[in-house]
C-alpha cells in the first residue's frame, strides 16, 4: 500500500510539474470492460486445495519444476503470492474454523481497467478484447512499475536472467487458449469446478444467482465485480473477504484515474528516461521533506514581525 | 449445483427413518457397478461400486436429482420437481456434460434463452462435489485424490511427485 502511494505521489507529481496535464488516457471509471470479455468465477466454497490448477498452469505455461511436489500441503503454512516461477498460487485461510479451511486461489485478476498497464513506460501490456491483460516480455525493461501500482500483488519478476530481467504474470492461457474460445489451464483441470469460465458478464449474473439460491453458503458479495473498476476473475466466500487475505480496503475506481496521465509521457521517456526517473525521485524526497520544512517556515515567517 | 450438500444432509436424516426399498430398482435396469473415469490420462479408470452405495444411501434423489421419479428434497428443485416423473436418462454424463466452457457448449447456452438450469455443473465437478461433499459430511468415505483414482504415470510427472522433500515450493514470499 505505501509503495503503491508512493508511486503514486511521484506519478502525479512529475506529470504534472513535468508536463502539465495531458489529454491522453480514458474516461476513467466509465469503461464497463469489453462486453465479450471473458472471465473466471471461483466459488471459494468449493475449493478443495488440491492444487491441481497451479499442476496445469506450471505446466502449460512450461514454467520450471516447482521446489516441492504439487501434493505438498507444507506450502499452506504460509501465505504465497504469484511468482515468476508460479502464475497461481492457492492459499489456505480460516483454518482453526470449525467449517474447516477455506482456500483461495491467487493470480492477476485481469482488470478491466490495469493499473499494471497504466503504470507501464514502455507500452508492454495490453488488455485484449475476450478480457486478458497479457503483455510484451521482448520490450519489458524490467522497471518494475506495473508489480508496484498493481493492488492484487500479481506480477512476478523473474531474478534468474541478469541478462533480460522481466516481469512474468498470469495471461489468462491467452497464446495458447483463450484466443481460440478455449477455457485456462487452471479451470479445465479443477475437479470441483471450483472455477466456472464464461463470459464476465454472464458470470456475475451466475454468481448473484448462487448467492440467492444458496443464501447460507456466501456472504452477500462478488469480489472483483466492482472492485478497481471491475476484474475478469471475481470471487464468491463463505466468510467476509478480509478474512480470506483480500484487499477489502480497495475503491471502486480504477487505480488507472491516479496514474493515466502518466501515460502521455511515453514518448519523452523514451528519450530521457533515465533523467526523469531520477529527477522523480528527488522530487518526491524533497516534496516529504519539504512539508515538513515549510511547515517550519511558515511557523517561522507567523512569529516574524 | 451449490445445493448437494444440503440435499445429502437432509436427504441422509430422513432416509433413516423411512427405510424403505428405493424406488428406482422397479423401473430400468440399475447397473451394480459402473468405470468412472474411462479415458482418464493423470488418473486411471476405476471402478464405483453402485450396489454398495444404494444400499448405504437408500435415496436416489441423493445423487440422481428429479431423475429418476424419487421424492426431491431440495428446497430450490421442489419448486419445479415436485412431480417429475422419471426421465430417460439417470446417468450423470446424460445432463452434466463432459466439456461444459467448451466454445460450443457456451455459445449454446447464450444462445438458448429459454434455458433455466444456467448453472449447471461439468461433469466432472458434478462427480467429485457430490462424491467428496458426501464423503465428507458423512465421514467414511474417501476424499484423497487416489483413495479412489490412483495416478498414472503420466499424472505424476504432472504434479511433479518426484520433487518432494525440497523446501516449500515457491519459497519466495514478499
Ligand atoms: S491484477 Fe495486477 S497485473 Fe493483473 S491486470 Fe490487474 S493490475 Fe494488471
Ligand atoms: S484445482 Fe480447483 S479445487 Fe483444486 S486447488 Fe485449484 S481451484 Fe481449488
Amino acid at each position: 500500500m505505501k509503495r503503491r502511494n508512493f508511486l503514486k505521489a511521484c506519478l502525479i507529481g512529475g506529470t504534472t510539474i513535468a508536463l502539465g496535464k495531458t489529454n491522453k488516457g480514458y474516461a476513467s471509471g466509465s469503461f464497463e470492460g469489453y462486453p465479450e470479455a471473458m472471465g473466471v468465477l471461483v466459488d471459494t466454497t468449493r475449493c478443495i486445495g488440491c492444487r491441481s490448477c497451479e499442476a496445469a498452469c506450471n505446466k502449460e505455461q512450461k514454467l520450471p519444476e516447482p521446489d516441492t511436489s504439487f501434493d505438498d500441503p507444507s506450502v499452506f503454512e504460509h501465505d504465497r503470492r504469484p511468482t515468476a516461477k508460479a502464475y497461481t498460487v492457492v492459499n489456505r485461510y480460516q483454518k482453526e474454523q470449525p467449517s474447516g479451511p477455506v482456500y483461495r486461489k491467487v493470480q492477476c485478476n485481469h482488470c478491466n481497467e490495469p493499473a499494471c498497464l497504466t503504470s507501464c513506460f514502455v507500452n508492454a501490456y495490453t488488455k485484449t478484447q475476450e478480457g486478458a491483460v497479457i503483455y510484451n516480455s521482448k520490450v519489458c525493461v524490467g522497471c518494475r512499475n506495473c508489480m508496484i501500482a498493481c493492488p492484487f500483488n500479481a506480477p512476478g519478476y523473474d531474478y534468474d536472467s541478469a541478462t533480460n530481467p522481466v516481469v512474468k504474470k498470469c495471461i489468462l492461457c491467452y497464446d495458447t487458449r483463450l484466443k481460440y474460445g478455449r477455457p485456462p489451464a487452471c479451470v479445465e483441470i479443477c475437479p470441483q469446478e471450483a472455477l466456472t469460465f464464461g463470459h464476465r458478464a454472464d458470470l456475475i449474473k451466475l454468481a448473484h444467482e448462487r448467492i440467492r439460491a444458496t443464501p447460507d453458503r456466501y456472504v452477500d458479495h462478488v469480489y472483483g465485480e466492482k472492485e478497481v473498476g471491475g476484474t475478469s476473475w471475481l470471487y464468491l466466500a463463505p466468510v467476509g473477504f478480509d478474512k480470506l487475505g483480500f484487499d477489502t480496503t480497495l475503491s471502486n475506481d480504477p487505480i488507472i484515474s491516479n496514474v493515466k496521465d502518466f501515460l502521455g509521457m511515453v514518448p519523452m521517456v523514451l528519450s530521457i528516461w533515465p533523467a526523469l526517473f531520477s529527477g522523480i525521485h528527488l522530487l518526491c524526497k524533497n516534496q516529504e521533506h519539504g512539508e515538513h520544512g515549510h511547515d517550519t517556515d511558515s511557523n517561522q515567517e507567523d512569529t516574524k514581525p | 449445483m451449490s445445493s448437494y450438500k444440503h440435499l445429502i444432509v437432509a436427504a441422509l436424516s430422513i432416509g433413516a427413518i423411512s427405510v424403505s426399498s428405493p424406488a428406482a430398482l422397479q423401473c430400468a435396469p440399475v447397473p451394480d457397478s459402473i468405470t468412472l473415469n474411462p479415458n482418464g490420462k493423470l488418473f486411471s479408470p476405476f471402478t464405483f461400486n453402485h450396489s454398495k452405495h444404494i444400499q448405504s444411501i437408500k435415496e436416489c434423489a441423493d445423487c440422481h436429482h428429479h431423475t429418476t421419479g424419487t421424492l426431491v428434497l431440495d428446497p430450490n428443485c421442489v419448486r419445479c420437481h415436485q412431480n417429475s416423473s422419471p426421465t430417460a436418462v439417470v446417468s450423470c454424463k446424460g445432463c452434466h456434460s463432459a466439456t461444459p466452457f467448451s466454445p460450443e457448449t457456451l455459445a449454446a447456452k447464450r444462445a438458448d434463452k429459454q434455458r433455466y438450469h444456467l448453472d449447471k455443473m461439468g461433469l466432472k465437478g458434478a462427480m467429485h462435489q457430490n462424491c467428496i461433499g458426501c464423503h465428507t459430511k458423512v465421514g467414511n468415505g474417501p476424499t484423497g485424490c487416489q483413495d479412489c483414482h490412483p495416478r498414472t504415470k503420466e499424472g505424476a510427472a504432472f504434479y511433479s511427485t518426484n520433487r518432494k522433500g525440497a523446501k516449500p515450493a515457491h519459497a519466495e514470499e514478499e
